[in-house]
């Protein structure tokens, strides 16, 4: 079966590359014939790509360790929905996923523009599989996620316990469906460059991708920052690290670009900027892509150095200055068509919005790659921590959230005094009552930052409410409906605006929880002995008694053993029973002795939260194992040997037991953080907002039918 | 009343000069508030000025590692397993994946050839293999 996977990859390569030679060939010489020619070969690349796919999932779900990257990361004992979710935690198999995507992605813009833009479709087809051909070079050159082993081992290695967590197996799907969703409105942009068909068309055909992969982007970036919190026992959800970062900058260049996108629609500017937006905003999902593969840049994510350096470094660069030059030669067909008349208008508050938003992509971007910049200038590799990240991304948070405030109630071209009064007034106070409030009933005065953050929401979302009663209300008094009614028909009427309202209340309550958990979050690392106390962020706990369970898999991630404790946390005389546990997986390693393996293997926390509205209480404890360790050396001594293979079970079982009964001191780290579920809240109801705006409203669908009897009628004419 | 080309100029010099000032700002800040990095051979050879911190990069030496109550002493040596060991005492949360041979991050300074790291400090690097290949190198 390797074999046809390998067979898949060569063929796809081929087929990727004639489709780039067809459809070069069919925009200047060839005619449009070789144009659907070559959409028809990405729709065969994009079936033998999901064959190869198939292929590889089908050799995780069965075991076979024939395959390298199934020995390599799964095993037969590794739970089946992690054994279907293994095939993207190895590099191979990630950028076998990522071009996969990609030929999907092709093959719906190319079908859903079929009949549109005969100038600029041919050119995109061309970029789209150039892009393809890179990755499958990758696959079938650099990383092939089919090379087999002549002796199959009898067990492979498991996945990484670390990346056992429900959201981490969502998360790189998702992260790449956004990275591979950007290529699309670059590859419609290079092609209205190219020939100079730099009109409003391009935009219109994959705003909607660009929104997809926005949406994508963002939902996956929200879940790795869930796995950071409730897997990795450190109990924070972001910490600047270079791949957080990675996948931050292009989401944020997106976010830029969904806006000025609109500036360009009603007021035909920004045509230069949108432009640079959508490929700086590809170049940087490659990036993404890069920057966790390569391990340029130490990272907890850098999976260790590898071989695709160089051919991925050769490519972003060749796309930097490509993508460049094309904008630089086609500037006279970029100029605008009208100019910015007040800062107080819908553009004025769009063009602020995105420098801010692309400061704070610069800002990252600098404290990103600053190990490389300083190596550079310097000889001396340095790094910036959180705090640096800090000083600069609050403030521009802050103006981020007041823009997003104002924006919707200023109009287009210019705002009168008088409107921006009448819409004002409201939402003022209501901010203005919010910052008295809040100075007088919580602690929000010991932290300026999430006091002004605080104000700055309650402002956006009094200004989106008003704007959501303004409209309910002028329908009900054109049409008499009742108010669920009106409200419904009138986000139908205009999902992209309602909806994107809905993303900025998302976005406001998601930095509710971010303000709200990083400045009032309280934290205790602590050494206790069983019956021990101690006291974080006004809750008592107690260390009641440790625990062992020994092949009782609670958490479904299959491991054999895991020692915990029993905590008592109570607050009023409320008591809450938590237990955090550290799970220890066996090392599969012919040079640790056979009962070690299973203490001295890989250990993850199960961390227990207590999800809540108003706070959130995380607990871990690390086991201190160095106690068990005479008792595992002794048994490995007297019972290591394969005869004993029968007792060893009952041995391991035995030594982790008796951890509970004679328990050693254990670590803990104990963290009371306030309001971040309105994180992930936020996140959802942002989604939930791209959703409509994305959903094809009776507009779209009736262009859609109109465009293709349009190119029907074409036909039959140039026939005739 | 300016005409609106010298307004439009004046506009785009106070942002020029704004975005001119912004990166300074940050380029300047980075410099200063940046932790060198630095590998085992590279530390003991140079040495440091002292009263700075610098992240110690490198691999966990075999047969290192020894835990005493809050305190973890290791040694740190180079990436590609070879050169001087460098003693680091550690106090704080230890990483789940940190293991002898792992590569390991870990901020603090170097007192009298022993590596004092500061608390919280220790990174470990997520492995891209969850274990080493049958027969093959680690990582």
């Amino acid at each position: 079966m390797a074999t046809v996977g390998s067979a898949c990859l060569v063929v796809g390569l081929l087929t990727a590359l004639y489709a780039v030679g067809a459809a070069l060939y069919g925009a200047r010489r060839g005619g449009p014939r070789w144009v659907v020619s070559a959409r028809h070969a990405i729709y065969a690349l994009a079936g033998l790509l999901v064959t190869a796919f198939a292929i590889l999932e089908a050799a995780y779900l069965r075991s076979d360790f024939s395959f390298s990257l199934v020995a390599t990361n799964s095993s037969s004992d590794t739970p089946t929905f992690y054994k279907f979710t293994a095939i993207w935690s190895s590099q191979a198999g990630s950028l076998l996923l990522w071009v996969t995507l990609l030929s999907l992605f092709a093959s719906a813009v190319l079908r859903a523009t079929r009949n549109q833009q005969p100038e600029v479709v041919p050119y995109a087809t061309a970029v789209l599989a150039a892009i393809g051909s890179f990755f499958l070079v990758l696959t079938v050159f650099y990383a092939s996620p089919f090379d087999t082993l002549t002796n199959p081992p009898s067990e492979g290695n498991g996945l990484n316990p670390l990346l056992r967590h429900p959201a981490m197996m969502f998360h790189p799907p998702m992260l790449y469906t956004g990275y591979v969703g950007f290529s699309v409105p670059f590859a419609f942009a290079v092609g209205a460059l190219i020939t100079r068909r730099t009109g409003m068309d391009w935009i219109r055909a994959t705003r909607r991708f660009a929104l997809i992969a926005w949406t994508f982007l963002g939902f996956g970036i929200m879940l790795g920052a869930l796995w950071s919190f409730a897997e990795l026992g450190w109990g924070g959800y972001w910490g600047w690290d270079a791949v957080e970062n990675a996948s931050l900058m292009p989401w944020l260049v997106g976010t830029a670009y969904l806006h000025s996108i609109q500036v360009e629609e009603k007021r035909g500017m920004l045509r230069v900027w949108n432009m640079s937006l959508v490929m700086a905003s590809f170049v940087l999902a490659l990036l993404g892509t890069f920057l966790v593969r390569s391990g340029i840049l130490d990272s907890i994510h850098a999976f260790g150095a590898s071989t695709l350096g160089k051919p991925f470094l050769f490519f972003i660069a060749a796309c930097a200055i490509g993508s460049t030059a094309l904008v630089v030669s086609r500037l006279d067909h970029l100029r605008s068509d009208a100019r910015l008349e007040s800062i107080w208008s819908r553009e004025g508050a769009f063009l602020l919005n995105n420098v801010v938003l692309v400061a704070l992509a610069f800002v990252i971007w600098w404290g990103t790659f600053f190990p490389l910049i300083s190596e550079a200038l310097n000889g001396h590799r340095s790094s910036v921590g959180p705090p640096w990240f800090d000083r600069y991304t609050v403030p521009l948070a802050l103006a981020l959230v007041l823009l997003a405030g104002i924006g919707p109630v200023l109009t287009w071209r210019k705002v009168s005094a008088k409107a921006l009064r009448r819409t004002l007034v409201a939402p003022l106070a209501i901010a203005a009552a919010v910052f008295v409030a809040l100075l007088a009933f919580t602690e929000a005065v010991n932290s300026w930052t999430s006091l002004v953050m605080f104000t700055l929401i309650a402002f956006v979302l009094a200004v989106v409410g008003q704007e959501f009663w303004r409209g309910v209300s002028a329908r009900r008094v054109m049409t008499d409906e009742a108010p669920p009614t009106a409200l419904t028909r009138l986000v139908a009427r205009n999902r992209r605006r309602w909806g994107g309202y809905i993303v900025h209340v998302g976005i406001a309550v998601l930095f509710l929880g971010v303000a709200a958990s990083s400045a009032f979050h309280s934290q205790r690392d602590i050494r206790m002995k069983q019956g021990q106390t101690t006291a974080v962020g006004g809750y008592k706990v107690k260390y009641v008694r440790p625990t062992a369970e020994v092949g009782h898999d609670t958490s479904g991630t299959g491991a054999p053993i895991s020692l915990g404790a029993v905590l008592d946390v109570s607050k009023n005389g409320k008591h809450t029973i938590v237990r955090p546990k550290r799970n220890f997986y066996p090392v599969n390693d012919p040079s640790v002795p056979m009962i070690a393996r299973f203490f001295e293997g890989e250990p993850t926390s199960e961390v227990d939260v207590r999800w809540g509205l108003k706070r959130d209480l995380w607990f871990a404890v690390q086991p201190d194992l160095a106690s068990l360790m005479p008792a595992i050396r002794e048994a490995d001594r007297k019972f290591g040997g394969p005869k004993f293979a029968k007792y060893q079970a009952l041995l391991i079982a035995t030594i982790a037991q008796s951890y509970a009964h004679d328990p050693p001191p254990a670590n803990f780290r104990m963290i009371v953080s306030p309001m971040v579920a309105f994180i992930w809240i936020g996140g959802l109801i942002a989604v939930g907002g791209a959703l409509i705006a994305l959903w094809p409203g009776a507009e779209t669908r009736r262009r859609a039918v109109r465009s293709v009897y349009a190119a029907k009628l074409a036909r039959e004419l140039s026939r005739a | 009343m300016l005409d609106p080309a010298r307004k439009r100029k004046i506009r785009l010099i106070v942002a020029l000069s704004a975005a001119v000032l912004l990166a300074s700002a940050l380029v300047y800040t980075s410099f200063s508030a940046a932790t060198e990095a630095s590998s085992p051979s590279q530390l003991l050879k140079s040495g440091t000025s002292p009263g700075r911190s610098i992240e110690l990069t490198g691999k966990v030496a075999a047969g290192s590692v020894h835990k005493s109550g809050a305190t973890l002493r290791f040694a740190i040596r180079d990436r590609n397993g070879r050169g001087p060991q460098v003693p680091v005492v550690y106090t704080g949360v230890v990483p789940d994946p940190f293991r002898v041979g792992r590569e390991v991050i870990v901020t603090g300074k170097l007192k009298d050839g022993t590596f004092v790291g500061e608390r919280d400090s220790l990174v470990t690097k997520c492995p891209s293999k969850f274990q080493t290949k049958p027969g093959a190198s680690s990582t």
